[in-house]
């Protein structure tokens, strides 16, 4: 698609707030609809909007196939990582309210930190199941 | 006025779906499949589930949408016809829902007060309150209006994570059925030199 000056204007220039919408979703998940998951996939369409216009050896110019796999596996050890540092600090697994001395505080932070590993994962999972769908080369 | 609202989704739903498993051209079932996810969606909305409808909406007819037309790009758009009698399917999934349809009449009546599931864990979570262990038992706020999130984070912290563990194992699938075959054959194709790959990938 890349001959399509419509399609690769409109795209350019709705990447930018679609990643930014996705971060929006992220920080916001606190105080109204939205979280991990669903910025994640957010993020993860600007990348494959990207990818789909520009052409898939662009998009992964930009976030290689190592770097996406990587992300996959990275937020769930974020996410395991919270409940063992809780752990390590005294309390439950994933028991937050240990994190910090003010407890209220670190329920925040908990909950901060989880769902920034579930934003990394869904993210890099989305990407790495378009990058290897699209790059298969259709059977026969 | 809501009734109203709700007849007409489902009645569109009920459309789409007959409309998926009659049209053959498998890149119009992909996106009849998008428009029953944003349905799907806009009944979440009616019941105040904002935070579910914005998943199906992202997840269901977004990046499924695109997956989907990824495989339809690798598979062809034809639906092949089955040889097979429809009668037995059909009877299998008459019963099925019959008995789903009778199993609602034991369910208690909807958005009724006492309901038990809402005299369950419910009241303590809306309370906006999460106890705390190990600080002799006393209660604490968390400031978090939106109570999904603080369910989902840290009430149900374990589930949430049992969930993106599935996410990634999904990942882990995928590369394991496509890196072992396309993907090694395609990157040796690249090292000897042989660009031709698809510019455009799925397009």
């Amino acid at each position: 698609m890349r001959d399509q000056i419509i399609l690769r204007i409109a795209a350019k220039i709705l990447v930018g707030p679609i990643l930014l919408f996705a971060l929006y979703v992220q920080f916001h998940g606190d105080y109204g609809p939205g979280g991990g998951f669903q910025a994640g996939v957010i993020f993860a369409a600007g990348i494959i909007l990207y990818a789909l216009v520009f052409g898939l050896d662009q998009a992964r110019a930009v976030i290689p196939m190592g770097v996406v796999m990587w992300c996959g596996t990275l937020g769930v050890l974020i996410f395991g990582g919270v409940g063992v540092v809780a752990m390590l600090m005294g309390g439950n697994y994933l028991d937050y309210g240990v994190l910090l001395h003010d407890a209220s505080h670190a329920q925040h932070i908990g909950i901060l930190l989880v769902e920034a590993g579930v934003l990394v994962t869904v993210f890099g999972v989305m990407v790495t199941l378009f990058y290897s769908f699209a790059g298969r080369r259709r059977a026969g | 006025m809501e009734s109203v609202v709700d007849l007409a989704l489902l009645g569109l739903l009920a459309v789409t779906a007959i409309a998926v498993v009659r049209v053959r051209n498998l890149v119009a079932v992909v996106m009849l499949m998008g428009i029953y996810s944003f349905l799907s969606a806009a009944l979440f909305v009616v019941l105040d589930a904002v935070d579910v409808a914005f998943t199906e909406v992202a997840v269901g007819a977004g990046v499924s949408t695109i997956l989907a037309l990824g495989t339809v790009a690798l598979v062809g758009t034809r639906q092949q016809r089955h040889a097979k009698s429809p009668v037995i399917p059909l009877l299998i999934v008459l019963v099925t829902g019959g008995m789903l349809v009778y199993g609602t009449y034991d369910l208690p009546r909807w958005g009724q007060a006492d309901n038990p599931i809402h005299g369950h864990v419910a009241p303590e979570y809306l309370a906006d309150h999460v106890p705390l262990a190990g600080q002799d038992g006393e209660a604490l706020e968390v400031h978090i209006p939106n109570i999904v999130t603080t369910v989902l984070a840290s009430y149900r912290g374990y589930d949430t994570l049992g969930e993106t563990t599935v996410v990634f194992a999904a990942m882990v699938g995928v590369l394991l059925l496509f890196v072992g075959t396309g993907g090694r054959r395609g990157a040796s194709a690249r090292g000897a030199g042989g660009g031709d790959d698809d510019p455009d990938g799925a397009s």
